[in-house]
């Protein structure tokens, strides 16, 4: 779309015949499941950064102590990396439209997201263990909030998998279900640079 | 409807949206409850955010009651009323205006507007409504909990919003936060749907710059509404882990009644931050949809194009894009840098040209035009004289040293009543009675019309003018009763009675205004097709009112903008959107009689 060109278009003036200004598609030449994610992607990035800006704004506070960082967030990380490379290649399956491994590679990134947010609670439970509870310090309170907004997107994103996965086994037509796996494939990337980053912010401040 | 019918759109291919199957109901429950129609859902959005603004109506009686005649009323206690001050300014800016402008006009009319069958995820579209609905439910709940709901004041500042003293802090705050949090989900459901229709299923012909500005208005604030509730989100959320898990985000080491809290270390400022950069695009949340649809009112019953529609259109984007650049304006109090007061005021005085542009804009449009003083027309002036009142004020708030000494006073009450209550509730008022035909066929009454506008306009500036004068004597907001002052007259209690009484009866009439839409459910007049005569394409559905799907078998194809008033020639003085060029020239071959007796042709 050349939104320049659009917005600049002298509507009122009469045009040369009928259907001059007919376009095949919408603004974008996407389809509209795609566009939609491309917007809550946006909507999302910016809540995301908010929650940047406000740990910024409050961790130039005094009282803000570093909380340790235990080792089992690395393999968190691993299991949400090689989630994300799964959901790649089943993306790359259903384009191929090699169902098997589609079924094989969605199940594999199924299971790798659990177990990351199963590994996210035993990080919880292992810090309540030490003593790191949220009132104690506002650092401690950012680690939980930030990882329980990230899991909550992340269980979203488990939802419309397994509504993919069941369309799959129904016998929907391949088609119909290629974009579904496409999109689920780049929210884990999303989300997996999201983590990336709140990783990094968390681990080095 | 117009005397021209498309007749030449032979060759042109229909404009199906091929992607989205549509939805078909398969029973009374999905057709009626769980609908996933976008015309059902914007009449139950706007149900609920009309009945929800019914209490928020009540509670500012009880207000003004106190205020009016204090010390009369046994069951009105100073807890109360700061209950009904935060529950009014709440329900009043999020759950009726955000919801009726976005989720009642745009879910019906952006796909009757550019051409579309429904929304484009008309599923997520049904979960929009019924988790807005669990919101509003959240919010009524707190009415019912022990303690009641919050009393904190709309803008939920910490520390005091979470502390003892605060009426609602131990439930009441909870629910408030939930609900907020609740709303903002569901209208990000709906916002994605407004846009990405907005984007990609517009019929053929319509390009971006023929969509009507009614379209326009709501797409650009719901881009806002969608980059600024986060921010309202995050505060939400972060207080929520205040209060219930006693970290100390925005709490600051505090003793209350000798007793040192736990928290210690916290920004209360942070929060400000967080809630004024939803704060303030959420004004133009509301304003915006008014700013289109009034274009479109004033156009359609003045009989002429809107004057610079693509001024408007630029204006509209411009303002939205400079809202989110102004919010520090209301922390003026609050205390910073002075040259953040200064970037911030000088941010808040440039909104000021592209919305006297728009002004300006409406001004001309009207300027010799075929004005036909209908309701709809008649709240439209009545927006126009009101917006400018509340944005004059606006202006002298923006800058620091006016606001500092005013920040505390009735007189920021007066002005963001009227600049971003009174003319936004004119603008639906007016919509109302333009699009309810459409919605149901029948016309709304217009003697009860008559004397609902009447009595609103003039009503609500026997409330408000003598409230700035109020607040210019110093008369303080959030007071519950005024006690002794040495700087305030006696007569200002006059002033506030007289202000009670007016906004009773401004009351009243509102409640007329429902009669009249339920009454003429039943007994209105029938409407004829399109009785304003409007170029828009809701107009020219198959079905009247449009039915499922809104339009016939095709889609219509788009030929010009959606202001072809007044055209010279033209039988019935406009040419519908959906009309080619060689039938309108046909038209002419054919009933050259008809150009004489074309009302208002001046262009």
């Amino acid at each position: 779309m050349n939104f320049f060109r659009e917005i600049t278009q002298k509507s009122w003036l009469p045009t040369d015949g009928p259907g001059d200004e007919i376009r095949d598609h919408g603004a974008f030449a996407l389809p509209q499941a795609t566009v939609g994610l491309r917007v809550f992607l946006v909507v999302a990035t910016v809540l995301f950064l908010l929650f940047v800006v406000a740990y910024s704004g409050r961790m130039a506070f005094p009282d803000w102590r570093a909380m340790p960082e235990p080792w089992l967030l690395w393999p968190n990380t691993l299991a949400l990396i090689l989630g994300s490379v799964a959901l790649h290649g089943a993306s790359l399956s259903a384009r191929r439209g090699r169902m098997d491994e589609l079924r094989t590679r969605l199940w594999a990134a199924a299971a790798l997201s659990m177990a990351f947010l199963v590994g996210q609670v035993l990080v919880w439970q292992e810090l309540f263990a030490l003593g790191y509870f949220a009132a104690a310090n506002p650092a401690n309170a950012f680690f939980y909030l930030l990882t329980a907004i990230h899991g909550l997107h992340l269980l979203g994103g488990l939802g419309v998998l397994a509504w993919t996965v069941t369309r799959i086994y129904g016998g929907v037509e391949a088609d119909q279900f290629k974009q579904s796996v496409n999109l689920c494939a780049v929210y884990w990337h999303f989300l997996l640079v999201v983590w990336l980053v709140m990783f990094g912010l968390l681990s080095f401040t | 409807m117009a005397d021209i019918v498309p007749t030449a759109a032979e060759d042109i291919p229909s404009a199906e949206v091929a992607e989205v199957d549509l939805y078909h109901a398969k029973s009374w429950w999905t057709k009626y409850v769980f609908s996933q129609d976008a015309k059902v859902i914007a009449v139950q959005y706007s149900c609920t955010a009309i009945a929800i603004g019914l209490v928020a109506l009540v509670l500012s009686w009880l207000m003004r009651l106190q205020l009016g005649f204090p010390e009369s009323f046994s069951f009105i206690d100073a807890s109360d009323y700061y209950q009904f001050i935060t529950m009014h300014g709440m329900i009043m800016v999020i759950y009726l205006l955000t919801a009726l402008f976005l989720g009642g006009f745009g879910n019906y009319l952006i796909p009757l507007m550019v051409g579309a069958r429904d929304m484009v995820f008309p599923y997520v579209n049904m979960l929009s409504f019924w988790v807005y609905l669990l919101a509003v439910v959240v919010l009524v709940a707190s009415f019912f909990v022990p303690g009641g709901p919050t009393g904190a004041g709309w803008t939920l500042y910490p520390p005091q919003a979470i502390l003892s003293g605060t009426p609602g802090s131990e439930y009441g705050i909870i629910l408030m936060l939930v609900s907020l949090a609740l709303f903002i989900i569901g209208f990000t459901m709906g916002g994605l749907n407004y846009v990405v229709t907005v984007l990609q299923a517009r019929t053929r012909g319509m390009t971006l710059m023929r969509m009507p500005l009614t379209v326009w208005g709501i797409f650009v604030a719901t881009i806002l509404a969608l980059l600024a509730f986060p921010a309202l989100f995050v505060g939400a959320v972060m207080m929520l882990f205040d209060r219930i898990l006693g970290s100390s985000f925005f709490m600051p080491a505090i003793v209350v009644m000798g007793e040192q809290l736990s928290y210690s270390g916290g920004s209360p400022i942070l929060f400000q931050h967080l809630f004024w950069f939803f704060g303030h695009p959420e004004v133009y949340i509301v304003a915006l949809p008014a700013f289109g649809i009034v274009s479109d009112l004033l156009s359609v019953h003045a009989r002429r194009h809107i004057f610079g529609y693509r001024m408007m259109v630029w204006a509209i984007v411009i303002i939205g894009a400079l809202s989110f650049v102004v919010w520090a304006h209301h922390m003026y109090v609050s205390g910073m840098n002075p040259w953040f007061g200064f970037f911030f005021a000088t941010t808040t005085l440039i909104i000021a040209v592209p919305t006297a542009l728009k002004v300006y804009n409406w001004t001309l449009t009207l300027w010799r035009a075929n004005i036909q003083l209908t309701l709809p027309m008649l709240f439209a002036l009545a927006f126009i004289v009101t917006f400018v009142n509340g944005g004059i004020t606006g202006l002298f708030l923006g800058n620091v040293v006016v606001d500092v000494p005013l920040s505390d006073t009735m007189f920021v009450v007066a002005h963001f009543h009227m600049v971003m209550g009174v003319a936004p509730l004119l603008v639906i008022f007016g919509a109302i009675y333009h699009w309810y035909p459409l919605m149901t066929g029948r016309m709304l009454d217009e003697k009860m019309g008559k004397f609902h506008f009447w009595v609103t306009f003039i009503g609500t500036y026997t409330i408000f003018l003598p409230l700035h004068y109020l607040g210019i004597l110093g008369v303080p907001r959030r007071y519950f009763e005024m006690g002794d002052t040495s700087f305030i007259p006696d007569s200002a209690q006059d002033l506030n009675a007289f202000i009670t009484v007016a906004a009773l009866i401004v009351g009243f009439a509102q409640l007329v205004f429902l009669y009249n839409l339920f009454r003429s459910l039943r007994h209105g007049k029938i409407s004829e097709r399109n009785p304003w005569k409007a170029a828009s394409l809701e107009w020219q559905t198959a079905a009247y009112p449009p039915g499922h799907g809104n339009f016939g078998e095709h889609l219509p194809v788009v030929y010009r903008w959606a202001y072809d008033y007044g055209v010279p020639g033209a039988p019935d003085d406009f040419i519908p959107q959906n009309v080619p060029n060689n039938a309108v020239a046909e038209s002419h071959a054919e009933a050259p009689s008809a150009a004489d007796d074309a009302e208002a042709p001046r262009t």
